[in-house]
């Protein structure tokens, strides 16, 4: 690198400095003002409009209903339910397919072979029953549900109609003391909470980035919507007639969807009046042209781009997590296994929040990914209940071959409908996966935020679920 | 990698834009480049899928302003030279201060890429051109790529690229990149900058008033003085008449050529401050 003599450039800023004196305060705005003006100027010269009147313009049509006050947030929820119902009835045949050859064929046979060379039972159980079967269980939960939602939500962005999100909830996150922009980097953290706390880079200030970062763990991301998706098609969809409990359990989705949009909005406001005090920052919000979406090359991307990688994330977690739980529900301590110590110690704090033991140490299990927290409950819930009729033995992950048949053993293991709700509840509200946390803690550079973040929506998940567990039961005491 | 063969007449052959054909798509090998290719734009205009078209690679493309909020870098291979292709986050002006449109700022002004590749929405020019003209301040190896032409006669739009061209006095290409049309021509311009056999006379901003020129015209001789080897002093002139600290810091420190260096961390570091708050 050259070294430049250091006097000359403090003369120059100097000068510089006193001809700003002279030339008064509105540089910035004569030149921005004489920038637009050559703009205007050029491109007047260089394009010819249509003659006539306006056509009729789709575009600013579709705009109109869709960002229309009173239209609005109905489409917005009506779109949501429509994905959601789609992703729900379209992946219950090819995850009951995935699961008859992966669990059914492949594992009784993968076991026949292992025996007929005479592995040793452990190695076998570790690797077979714990790392297997737990890798299997993933894919055949969370891939049909992703090929479908991914390139469906990619066909939206593409289309245009993210930033018609954006536009109707801005005036909310101002309101709430936020950057309009967070809905942006909130509509990213549905597809994923770190990718959506990278997003709020696009925010100016500070203070409102800080906020968009702290709260950005209330968009569901994918790695909970299978876990949503299948205990509300479970039990929430089993409370209506055959016929509705697609549509119904859509619904569920989308509410636990919209309740994490709220809570976004009152933790912003919280924050904003509290620890991040601070004036909002305006800015304009483009609404970019409608585009045709290509919807094979969509289609291909977000199946090779979204749905293989987040597939990849939960296969490289639920392999040693499978292993982890095998050995937890194999290894003795005093006659009970290292499993079921924490459950009944846990077990107390889960009942009193209208969850289970089982439930929690699922989730500490499943820190790393969300992904695997469903198959880790059935596989501790085997343990528990002892149901060795539809479990293959202690920590082995194992696929029910019906709907019914995982219900039953739910409630085999004393859950009831206040368990599901309460679990969704608290799939929505806890603390964000470990790459998340990391990211933030990158983002932000400071530990004391990134606890913030990890620990706030754990403190709210134990509050919320203690509470409508409270009033849960109170009712149905009175009735 | 091998090269597609095609069937091409002998008019083909001589044609320039023929060699389009011979465009390597390097991914993200980008070792031996020998040019530095910046690719900007306003948001939501198709840099990324400029950028995906030339170097294979597949960044996420989506219908909204504020997607790429960071650098993306990729290489491919044309006429026998290797380019590093980097993708800025999209910016409406180079007199931002958010982190996004900073990277995207300070890798222009400072980067001094071989050729900046200024991506223009077709069916909004009139807001495009004052990126394009901020641009044109500081460097002379500059290509607008005239996307979204499919959007524009969508809307009835006429352009006359030529004309735009000659005002603008660097190359213009129309193009639509979703559906691949206008890359040849843009690899095409591209290589001609590159290889200094066009050189641009950019457009300079007018003046409204005579004493800011003089003003600007009195510190950028200065400045071009100080530091010889700056090819934007009019720029940096601008930028401390305006009464950026950031530029003046640097003028300072001298190191005016390492801003592309460090700087999100300086920016993480302000988040800092309000972390230890």
């Amino acid at each position: 690198m050259t070294t430049y003599p250091l006097t000359n450039p403090e003369e120059i800023i100097e000068n510089a400095q006193s001809l700003r004196w002279e030339i008064g305060v509105d540089f910035h705005e004569k030149l921005m003002e004489s920038i637009y003006t050559d703009a205007a100027q050029i491109a007047d010269r260089a394009v010819t409009r249509p003659q006539g009147k306006p056509r009729f313009d789709l575009d600013r049509t579709i705009d109109k209903l869709v960002t229309s006050r009173i239209w609005g947030f109905p489409l917005m929820l009506l779109l949501l339910t429509i994905v959601f119902w789609l992703t729900i009835s379209g992946a219950n045949v090819p995850s009951s397919m995935l699961a008859t050859l992966l669990l059914d064929t492949v594992h009784p046979f993968l076991k026949s072979l292992s025996a007929s060379i005479g592995i040793p039972w452990w190695i076998d159980g570790l690797l077979l029953d714990g790392m297997y079967l737990a890798t299997a269980w993933v894919i055949s939960v969370m891939l049909p549900p992703m090929a479908i939602f991914f390139p469906l939500f990619t066909l939206l962005e593409d289309f245009g109609y993210l930033p018609r999100v954006a536009f109707n909830l801005d005036n909310m996150f101002r309101k709430a003391g936020a950057h309009g922009k967070q809905a942006l980097s909130m509509t990213m953290g549905f597809g994923c909470n770190a990718a959506g706390v990278v997003a709020t880079r696009i925010i100016d200030s500070p203070r409102e980035r800080m906020i968009a970062i702290l709260t950005n763990n209330f968009a569901l991301c994918n790695g909970r919507w299978p876990t949503q998706i299948l205990i509300a098609s479970l039990f929430i969809g089993g409370l209506v007639p055959a016929h509705l409990a697609g549509l119904v359990s859509a619904m569920a989705v989308v509410g636990i969807a919209v309740l994490g949009v709220l809570l976004t909005f009152v933790v912003s406001w919280a924050l904003s009046r509290t620890v991040l005090k601070g004036e909002v920052s305006t800015f304009s919000l483009e609404l970019p042209p409608y585009r045709p979406p290509r919807i094979w090359q969509t289609i291909y991307t977000s199946v090779i781009d979204r749905t293989l990688i987040v597939l990849w994330r939960a296969i490289v977690f639920a392999l040693p997590a499978g292993a982890v739980i095998w050995l937890a529900s194999n290894i003795n301590i005093a006659g009970v296994s290292i499993a079921g110590h924490l459950i009944s110690f846990l077990n107390p704090v889960g009942l009193l929040i209208g969850l289970n033991g089982v439930i929690l140490v699922a989730y500490i299990v499943a820190i790393p990914a969300n992904e695997i927290v469903i198959p880790t409950i059935l596989m501790l819930t085997v343990l528990v209940t002892g149901a060795s009729d539809v479990g293959a033995g202690a920590g082995v992950m194992f696929e029910l071959e019906s709907e019914a048949q995982t219900l039953a053993l739910f409630q085999a293991g004393g859950w009831t409908l206040l368990t599901a709700v309460n679990l969704m509840l608290f799939s929505l509200i806890h603390n964000p996966c470990s790459t998340t946390i990391y990211t933030i803690y990158k983002e932000t550079g400071s530990k004391k935020w990134t606890w913030i973040a990890a620990l706030t929506p754990v403190a709210m998940g134990f509050a919320i679920t203690f509470l409508v567990a409270q009033v849960w039961r109170l009712v149905e005491v009175l009735l | 990698m091998t090269t597609p063969t095609q069937t091409t007449s002998e008019a083909c052959e001589t044609c320039p834009v023929h060699n389009a054909a011979a465009l390597k798509k390097l991914g993200v090998d980008m070792t031996n480049f020998d040019f530095v290719v910046a690719l900007s734009g306003n948001p939501n205009t198709g840099k990324s899928t400029v950028f995906n078209a030339l170097t294979g690679l597949r960044q996420h493309t989506g219908n909204w302003p504020g997607k790429t909020v960071t650098r993306a870098e990729g290489g491919f291979e044309y006429g026998d030279r290797k380019y590093k292709l980097v993708d800025l986050p999209g910016t409406y002006s180079l007199l931002a201060t958010s982190l996004d449109e900073e990277v995207a700022r300070d890798f222009i002004l400072f980067g001094q890429p071989d050729v900046t590749i200024v991506v223009v929405d077709a069916t909004r020019l009139e807001r495009n051109l004052n990126l394009v003209l901020q641009v044109s301040e500081i460097t002379n190896r500059v290509v607008v790529a005239l996307n979204l032409m499919d959007e524009a006669k969508r809307h009835g739009l006429q352009i006359d690229e030529r004309r735009l061209a000659r005002d603008l006095g660097v190359p213009v290409v129309p193009m639509s990149a979703r559906q691949g049309e206008g890359v040849s021509e843009l690899l095409q311009a591209v290589s001609e900058v590159a290889r200094g056999e066009v050189i641009g006379k950019p457009y300079r901003i007018k003046y409204i008033s005579a004493d800011l020129k003089k003003a600007v015209d009195q510190l950028t001789s200065q400045i071009g003085a100080a530091f010889p080897e700056l090819p934007n002093a009019r720029w940096v002139a601008l930028r401390l008449l305006d009464g950026d600290e950031r530029i003046a810091e640097a003028l300072r420190k001298g190191e005016l050529g390492d801003l592309t260096h460090g700087n999100i961390e300086a920016r993480s570091a302000q988040l800092q401050v309000i972390g230890n708050q």
